[in-house]
């Protein structure tokens, strides 16, 4: 689950990491107000979407005075913003965040992940602050220093003076570097993060050290421990499809096609998107019905793939172990029925029964297409998309 | 003959009483394997299907009964610390079919293992092993599309590991043990841990790997298996049309920050020597033609 960088910072204070002042907004009124009551010279008005890549595309802008960060904040609010991370058509700003000016001395990166390659939960710190760190990574990794916690033990401060060493700091900043990892770990250990990232992190004029930015994603398997953190989700973040999915534990990502897909089994669902690009189509989504799917499972899943106007074809591609494929095709058929299905069906049954399967979706008396293994099913599903 | 399981191989089935346990188990004893006890706390001393002995603990049932395999089928709050008490009880190999267990818990739970040395674990997120030549089925794959025989299969996904079998079984293609290693960024036993035992197992001819996009555990088999591995060897990678940032389905199969792509993990295992099937339609099909090429030569 990702959150706002106005509520990470919220976790960042409950945790002693350094901030800086800041008050959320929703109009221009009450940004000029938040400008003023901060009463530093400059202050800064942020947008707050899910995505990165904000200053960029306009959504942080220096303010010289409070008439100034009402005038930006009436720019940004309501607009679309568009960065490299979110779909073309941009994110709607909907919250605005205003804080106070620093004086800064030093830029650097810092981020907290799980190094899959370990499996330690590991720390990445660069003096490239403020720039992308997959691009430090691609063109200078010796720029990157890294340091990996071993869960025993959890993390200990001669690693954090590696790094702040390593990143040239020097005097009174390394102690408080080190201050600042410690509680960035628990942080990372204490919600079951799954990335804390902090770019830039700012060494201040005086010496002080502070997250200018916050972003912070958590692991939704551990959700479960965390009731206080549901209260940070935005769904106004969220693609309605893939949110309405949720609510029936279905894996649902939503793809740019025309093709939808009904598939059981992550690793599956992933190929059969790629056999339709294989063939010269395109999926409108990625959709896991899961090893035990239930009739009411299918059912919803089907409503979810045919909700979306974009959808001309639709292609089921289930392998029937444990469950076998005559029921699986006695619950697509029931789902067709309840659904009124009015686009092209191109079925593919593999697996425990499969004739008696086939046979089933041959007499039901609805128009399905049967395809006998995975590259027919998505060369027929393009023919029905194209009208043949 | 096999890998990770034999005729020797006596199960316990941690969970054994839950939903997906207890069917499981019931498959499971269909299937010929010989499950010997079930550990669910609290419910010691009673009898599951009338013939395996319920312990309160992992330690009292492998004590009672000499299991030497346990499978996981504990929810996931709870699968860590399963998975550890069965470390702790000595079992040699832990297989957690369990899905959606808390990354930080299994942080935990590997470092514990590091500590452990004659454990293995195996997934979690996983559909189990199997060797067929031993009736030995240990997960919830489908037992029986599989056929003994003389190929090795491992992968991330438990649908296209069945595809595969499926496919190989109609070519007449028996199977030596089929192995899936799980979904999950955090898991115990990887492709390279499997290659391995495959490579030195007289009883394996051939292999087919299956990945899928996220991380980097194809590029690290594609590497050792370009110096070491001697046998021929087919590969699928599923994930190529997946758009970056989005977790499809499995929890370890995303694309971030520009790494882990298939086609990164497709071009490294092209380089190690393996042919590369396009779809999941021809697994089958391009293990013959890997059988029919031999061998990369080293």
């Amino acid at each position: 689950m990702k959150i706002h960088e106005y509520q990470g910072k919220e976790i960042f204070r409950k945790y002693g990491v350094p901030t800086p002042r800041g008050i959320v907004v929703h109009s221009a009124e009450e940004a000029e107000k938040a400008a003023r009551e901060l009463g530093t010279k400059v202050t800064v008005v942020k947008a707050q979407i899910h995505a990165g890549g904000r200053g960029k595309a306009g959504g942080v802008k220096l303010a010289k005075s409070p008439a100034e960060a009402k005038e930006y904040a009436s720019k940004m609010l309501g607009m679309m913003l568009k960065t490299h991370q979110t779909g073309p058509e941009g994110q709607k700003v909907r919250t605005l965040y205003v804080e106070e000016g620093l004086d800064i001395g030093r830029e650097l990166y810092l981020g907290v992940t799980l190094d899959r390659a370990t499996s330690r939960v590991t720390f990445m710190a660069s003096s490239e602050g403020g720039t992308e760190i997959e691009e430090v990574a691609e063109k200078h990794p010796e720029k990157i220093f890294r340091e990996a916690v071993d869960p025993a033990v959890g993390f200990q401060d001669f690693q954090g003076r590696k790094l702040a060493f390593a990143l040239g700091l020097a005097g009174d900043t390394v102690s408080k570097f080190v201050g600042f990892c410690r509680a960035l770990y628990k942080v990372f250990i204490e919600t079951d993060a799954s990335l804390v990232e902090i770019n830039p992190l700012v060494i201040l004029k005086d010496g002080g050290v502070i997250a200018l930015d916050a972003k912070v994603d958590f692991d939704d398997n551990a959700l479960y421990r965390h009731k206080d953190l549901l209260a940070y989700r935005d769904i106004h973040e969220e693609d309605p499809t893939e949110a309405k999915a949720k609510e029936w534990d279905l894996a649902f990502i939503k793809l740019d096609g025309n093709i939808g897909c009904m598939v059981n089994g992550a690793g599956l669902a992933m190929a059969t998107m790629d056999t339709i690009k294989l063939v010269g189509g395109n999926p409108a989504n990625f959709l896991d019905v899961g090893g035990g799917a239930s009739k009411e499972k299918v059912t919803a899943a089907f409503k979810l793939i045919l909700a979306d106007p974009t959808v001309k074809a639709v292609l089921i591609n289930i392998f029937g172990g444990i469950m076998k494929c005559d029921v699986i095709a006695e619950g697509v058929i029931a789902a067709a029925k309840e659904v009124e299905l009015k686009v092209p069906l191109v079925v593919r049954l593999e697996g425990t029964n499969v004739e008696k399967g086939k046979e089933i979706l041959r007499n039901s008396g609805l128009a399905i297409t049967p395809a006998d293994n995975l590259r027919q099913a998505a060369e027929k599903a393009m023919a029905a998309v194209k009208g043949k | 003959m096999s890998i990770l399981i034999d005729n020797n191989t006596r199960v316990l089935c941690q969970g054994i009483t839950g939903s997906a346990g207890s069917f499981h188990s019931k498959q499971m004893l269909e299937y010929g394997t010989k499950l010997v006890a079930g550990v669910t706390p609290g419910k010691g001393g009673t009898k599951f299907e009338d013939k395996v002995p319920v312990f309160n603990t992992v330690s009292q049932a492998v004590k009672e009964t000499g299991a030497n395999v346990s499978i996981i089928f504990v929810p996931p709050p709870f699968a860590a610390d399963s998975i550890m008490e069965a470390a702790d009880a000595g079992v040699p190999l832990i297989i957690t079919i369990t899905e959606g267990i808390p990354v930080l818990d299994m942080v935990k739970a590997k470092r514990y293992l590091q500590d452990k040395p004659g454990v293995r674990l195996i997934g979690p997120n996983c559909p189990g092993v199997i060797t067929p030549g031993a009736k030995c089925k240990i997960g919830i794959m489908p037992g029986h599309i599989h056929k003994p025989g003389r190929i090795g299969v491992v992968s991330r996904s438990g649908t296209l590991t069945y595809e595969a079998v499926h496919q190989l079984t109609q070519l007449g293609l028996g199977q030596s043990t089929a192995v899936g290693i799980g979904g999950d960024p955090v898991n115990g036993t990887n492709f390279v841990d499997v290659l391995k035992m495959f490579q030195a197992d007289p009883e394996t001819d051939a292999v087919i790997m299956i990945g899928e996009i996220g991380g980097s555990a194809e590029e690290e088999a594609a590497a050792w298996a370009k110096k070491e591995f001697t046998k021929p060897i087919a590969g699928f990678i599923a994930g190529a049309s997946a758009p970056p940032g989005k977790r499809m389905g499995h929890a370890g199969a995303i694309i971030s920050g520009g790494k882990g792509t298939a086609a990164e993990k497709i071009a490294a295992m092209r380089d190690a020597g393996f042919v590369m099937a396009d779809s999941p339609s021809e697994l089958g099909t391009t293990l013959q033609e890997a059988l029919r090429r031999g061998p990369a030569k080293k």
